[in-house]
């Protein structure tokens, strides 16, 4: 097998006397759409963000190792940052209405990536533009260059930050919850697009999403994120059909049938709100809205393999999970 | 777009119609202006004669209308003082004062827009506070106070620059700096707080994300969208420039408009003053309708209105 093209090794990331990410580890291989599940608040962004090196500027980052297709990424100064992003990797966000610049256009937005990473004529970067529009199912893509993002409706803004995202053909795309501001009719509709241009492409995804149809259709693996650590990571059948994390089986209490989820289901919810945590924090942050919690939960908490690439962390033991 | 011009000259019609009103509003509520105009050692048939002569003795409504008449044709009436034609007057004074204005608009820009970026991605660190705390104190500092230290250093003691007159470019920048202190504060402030926000906004981190240079960053995605606000201020202060120059161009001794306001106020020259007023808010008038336009060009958003 291939090396991974993202692999983050014990990422952790703080702000102030707070810890956003512990020691989070993930992977996203070549060619496959990885999903980040959670609730808000779980460092899920933040973990997108630090791996596009776009942290904000109070937030501080440290990592055992993070390579991007075998190039470490920890220690790389923002110059040699900036020649990746948008070139090799790309991402979109959550907020397709204030993502473009209100002043300039459509075409001018999307040809200054080609220009900053490959050079070349206008000419020729705003007819990779219009080539791109048109990938991404927009009509008319000659006439939307020369629009100005308020003309644009929010299923068309995020159709434009995909297209500009693949500018450079990336390697990787980092999604973050993409859909989340549209409508649901619009939501569909990205998520195929982006479902058949990772296909196309052979592009690998890190999606962020609350949509577990989303994930059941999509996803090649999943990690499941709880307050800042990934607390459970699995190829997507195998996620579906035994969850081992008890956080896990909350999110996913609202499958009626494992393995059976419609498009728009949405992750299940759980008494309580999610912590948040400091640097010395021990123990299992869950366990205040864990039913299985014992007194060991507030102990060091190991992780446990359950199957090839199926892992959680989790004080009781796989055995004892799947009967409980 | 249209509909946008169409309003924005609309209000430009207003402001000016008001403005002529109080102008002339102006010079009637401070007195009779026969007695004025006749002089000290007038007798009452000499103010009436007068009164007759300047068409005084006409009702309020008719002096109004057909002083309003007659600026429109840029036809102000004699100048009690100087014997001469205000229109001509006027027009002779007019390039003193607007060079005046935009060598200190100019310095002013030149100064506040970059100290104002730089403090925006300082923010919060030393020479941000440093470059607010020179703010303040250069906005403190009075104008003909500054004016003075300015004369003796540069002009006495260094012997640099010339200090009266309007001969030369040189006479024009010991004034045109004094003038751009009034205007530096608000320039930098809102050029600080636009940048900052403009950095904040999502857009910046699309544009990060695409990995544009931070040249490009600042410069073209953030400052496009600071520049709106600065632009608006910009004109208001070129007008408070124009017409606040009336202290630079006394201290100065350049001849401009600002002078003539001061010299036809002290004399009682009523044409004069009337029409100083009304040039000074049909110049700021333009100069917001010129800001507006140029704010257009810069918003799409504005221009689809
Ligand atoms: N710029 C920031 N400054 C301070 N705290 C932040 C900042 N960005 C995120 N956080 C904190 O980090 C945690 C994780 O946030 P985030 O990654 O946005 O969560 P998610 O995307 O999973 O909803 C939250 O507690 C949030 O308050
Ligand atoms: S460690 Fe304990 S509290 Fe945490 S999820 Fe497992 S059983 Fe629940
Ligand atoms: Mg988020």
């Amino acid at each position: 097998m291939t090396a991974p093209l993202l692999e983050i090794d014990r990422l952790d990331i703080g702000f102030g006397p707070l810890s956003a990410v512990r020691g989070a580890s993930l992977q996203v291989r070549r060619g496959e759409t990885h999903c980040l599940v959670g609730e808000s608040g779980c460092g899920k962004s933040v973990t997108a963000l630090a791996v596009m090196g776009l942290l904000a500027r109070n937030a501080t980052r440290n990592a055992v190792s993070m390579r991007f297709d075998g190039q470490e990424l920890m220690g790389l100064d923002e110059k040699a940052m900036s020649r990746l992003r948008g070139d090799r990797m790309a991402m979109i966000f959550q907020e397709p209405m204030t993502s473009l610049n209100p002043a300039y256009t459509v075409g001018s937005q999307m040809a200054e990536v080609m220009l900053r990473h490959r050079g070349g004529t206008r000419r020729a970067a705003l007819d990779r533009a219009a080539e791109l529009l048109a990938k991404v199912r927009i009509t008319s893509p000659g006439m939307r260059l020369g629009q100005y993002p308020h003309q644009l409706s929010g299923g068309l803004r995020q159709r434009v930050m995909i297209a500009m995202a693949l500018m450079c053909s990336p390697e990787l795309l980092i999604a973050d919850e993409p859909t989340t501001a549209l409508d649901v009719t619009v939501q569909a509709q990205i998520l195929r697009l982006l479902a058949d241009l990772q296909k196309d492409l052979g592009l690998a995804i890190l999606l962020i999403t609350h949509d577990l149809g989303v994930v059941a259709r999509t996803a090649h693996h999943v990690s499941v994120m709880y307050a800042g650590q990934v607390v459970e990571t699995a190829p997507v059948a195998d996620l579906f059909a035994n969850p081992m994390h008890p956080y896990t089986r909350g999110l996913l209490s609202c499958v009626p049938v494992p393995g059976k989820v419609r498009p728009g289901d949405p992750l299940g919810s759980i008494p309580g709100m999610v912590p948040r945590v400091e640097h010395a924090f021990a123990g299992c942050a869950f366990r205040q809205r864990c039913d299985l919690a014992r007194p060991d939960c507030a102990g060091t908490i190991p992780r446990r393999d359950f199957a090839p690439g199926h892992d959680y962390l989790c004080q009781i033991e796989p055995a004892a999970l799947v009967t409980a | 777009m249209v509909q946008f011009l169409l309003r924005r000259l609309l209000v430009a019609l207003l402001v000016s119609v008001t403005v002529l009103t109080f102008a002339f509003a102006l010079t009637r509520l401070s007195g009779d202006l026969a007695i004025s105009i006749a002089g000290p050692n007038a007798t009452a048939n000499d103010i009436e004669v007068v009164r007759k002569a300047y068409g005084l003795d006409q009702p309020l409504i008719t002096q109004f209308f057909s002083w309003i008449g007659r600026a429109m044709v840029g036809d102000f009436g004699q100048s009690y003082f100087y014997r001469e034609r205000v229109s001509t007057l006027i027009f002779s004074r007019l390039p003193i004062t607007l060079t005046l204005g935009l060598v200190g608009l100019g310095i002013a820009v030149s100064v506040a827009l970059p100290l104002g970026v730089i403090s925006a991605l300082r923010e919060g660190r030393p020479i941000d506070r440093v470059i607010s705390l020179v703010a303040l104190v250069g906005q403190a500092m009075p104008s003909f106070w500054l004016a003075l230290v300015l004369m003796i250093t540069l002009g006495l003691n260094l012997g640099w620059l010339p200090i009266s007159g309007t001969g030369t470019w040189q006479h024009f920048v010991m004034p045109g700096i004094v003038l751009s202190f009034s205007a530096i504060p608000a320039l930098l402030r809102l050029t600080r707080s636009g940048m900052i926000d403009a950095m904040a906004a999502d857009y910046i981190r699309t544009a990060r994300a695409k990995g544009l240079s931070r040249m490009s960053i600042v410069l073209k995605h953030a400052a496009r969208n600071a520049a709106m606000p600065v632009v608006s201020i910009a004109a208001v202060q070129l007008g408070f420039m124009l017409g606040g120059s009336i202290v630079i161009e006394t201290v100065f001794a350049l001849h401009g408009v600002g002078f003539l306001a001061w010299e036809s106020i002290s004399k009682n020259d009523f044409p004069t003053v009337q029409a100083v007023v009304l040039l000074l808010a049909v110049i700021y008038t333009l100069l917001t309708l010129g800001a507006d336009l140029l704010n257009a060009l810069l918003d799409p958003r504005l221009r689809a209105q």
